[in-house]
């Protein structure tokens, strides 16, 4: 994309900029806190996870601030085109990187139940890890896509999170079988599954932003599309 | 204003069928250029506006919107070493045709300048001045034209009972209204704005506007500002213009949200310059 010119505002030029960066703020916390979060499954460690719990305010205190910054900057400078875009996606994209810190939460939550119940987190519960890996990777590289604003990225974390969506039934399925297997895992089998549950939401989260920014960059809502369309317009905007 | 009138003009026979529901096109712009003396101010400008809509015209200053909007009722006859190519076609007929009576034309096109300019005479002697023009005598057809007028301008509530007072005495926000329903009163079919409220406090100007949204159900409307929000406000579709060129016309919305030249973007974002 080219390079915009600066607004002939410096101080609006400086609002927008410090808005782009407040949002990547809030995603690097978003992303810690899910790394944070399932590393204290994989080990059990429940103070790490009482961390993550406690830090969700912080995130939620971000949204609550960058929401504000937004409703001011409509009401002072009445944005137009894709400034205006910009904002829009701006309130949208922090509603769902607050979700993704209360996800993280529940993953961390789970560790803690796990824990308490003195539950033993299988080394066959890979898969956990695994989708927690790859949903990190999504979020990481949705926010890259904003802050680049590259659209290439954002449609290949759509296409990611028909990936995530599959590696979660598999994931599902893997532990429903230890759970019939062996009737006393189903406790910690269940907690299992809330917090995979919780790892696949965190996906479809990111590809929300994956959306956002396809938006802000051509335009084009592409919400609620199914595949065949999304193809089509990915035609377009790759031509 | 041209004082020779050699007939009465009858405005049933001038106001065209309305079809409801259709959105004809209504004046059509082909290759317009326009010269004052060696320099071109207008440049190959082509484009199409709808019946009962408003239409917009934004741009920096110097680009030729003031210029292309008194194109459509001729003023820049007016004017020495005006050159005009091109068509424009009201109706199918070119405005620019030898045989184009121009004040049929300025009866059809009627125009509203920035600053209010209502004669020096009575609130109702300003309103009925077109109209005794067009041959209207009798005292009761033009008392019932001037309310007529002075209601669709919205100014009616405010003046009916001091009509005959000097309009000089109203204030800013008044006079334009008053020099609207001037230019209603002998049923135009398209409005010519040109920055009408650009000298008035912002709740006036915002009564303007209010006013144009009522308009255009029943005239076509084309208006030229500088303030963008306003455009942005008021007009279904929007025309950018920049140094006599037309670099982008379109429904406001889409203009606003997500224009396709990087030229508007760059001009309505602010990043102009």
């Amino acid at each position: 994309m080219e390079t915009q010119k600066k607004h002939i505002s410096q101080q609006f030029n400086e609002e927008m900029e410090n808005l782009r960066n407040q949002v990547m703020k809030m995603g690097g916390l978003v992303e810690q806190q899910i790394g944070n979060a399932v590393t204290a499954l994989r080990n059990l460690d429940a103070a790490k996870a009482e961390k993550v719990i406690k830090k969700d305010h912080k995130v939620n205190a971000l949204e609550v601030n960058i929401d504000e910054e937004c409703a001011r900057i409509l009401a002072r400078r009445q944005p137009a085109a894709s400034d205006l875009r910009m904002v829009v996606a701006v309130i949208k994209t922090i509603t769902d990187l607050e979700r993704i810190g209360d996800e993280a939460e529940k993953v961390a939550k789970m560790a803690i139940h796990i824990a308490e119940d003195d539950g033993v987190f299988h080394s066959q519960y890979a898969g956990i890890r695994h989708l927690g890996d790859y949903v990190t990777k999504m979020l990481r590289n949705a926010l890259d896509a904003f802050a680049r604003l590259d659209v290439e990225t954002a449609i290949q974390v759509l296409r990611d999170d028909e990936e995530a969506d599959t590696e979660y039934q598999s994931l599902m399925r893997q532990l429903l079988t230890y759970m019939m297997e062996d009737p006393r895992t189903i406790s910690e089998v269940l907690d299992i599954m809330w917090a995979a549950r919780a790892l696949e939401r965190i996906g479809d989260h990111a590809k929300n932003i994956g959306e956002y920014v396809i938006y802000l960059v051509e335009g084009k809502d592409i919400r609620h599309l199914e595949l065949d369309e999304l193809e089509e317009i990915e035609k377009d905007l790759m031509s | 204003m041209n004082k020779s009138v050699n007939t009465t003009i009858d405005p049933s026979v001038i106001k065209s069928n309305k079809a409801a529901g259709d959105v004809e096109i209504c004046l059509d712009v082909k290759n317009l250029s326009l010269y004052y003396g060696e320099a071109q101010a207008l440049k190959d400008i082509s484009f199409s506006m709808k019946k009962n809509r408003v239409t917009a015209f934004i741009g920096p200053s110097g680009c030729g919107k003031s210029t292309l909007l008194r194109c459509f009722n001729r003023m820049n006859d007016l004017i020495d070493n005006v050159r005009v190519e091109g068509e424009i076609n009201l109706d199918a007929k070119n405005i620019y045709d030898n045989d184009v009576d121009i004040t049929a034309l300025r009866q059809r096109v009627g125009m509203v300048f920035q600053k209010p300019n209502p004669f020096p005479m009575s609130i109702f002697e300003n309103v009925s001045y077109g109209l005794r023009l067009q041959g209207i005598n009798k005292r009761r057809e033009l008392e019932e034209r001037v309310e007529w007028a002075l209601k669709g301008a919205a100014l009616w509530d405010e003046v009916k009972n001091r009509l005959d007072e000097n309009a000089l005495g109203m204030s800013g926000g008044q006079q334009q209204r008053l020099v609207i329903a001037r230019a209603i009163a002998i049923e135009p079919e398209i409005l010519l704005l040109d920055e009408p409220a650009s000298a008035l406090d912002p709740i006036s100007t915002l009564k303007i506007e209010e006013l144009i949204y009522e308009l255009k159900s029943r005239y076509t409307i084309l208006i030229v500002t500088h303030n963008m929000q306003q455009a942005a406000r008021v007009s279904d579709e929007t025309a950018f213009m920049y140094m006599g060129d037309l670099i982008e016309f379109g429904d406001t919305s889409t203009i606003f949200t997500n224009p396709s030249k990087k030229q508007t973007e760059d001009y309505i974002t602010g990043r102009y310059g």
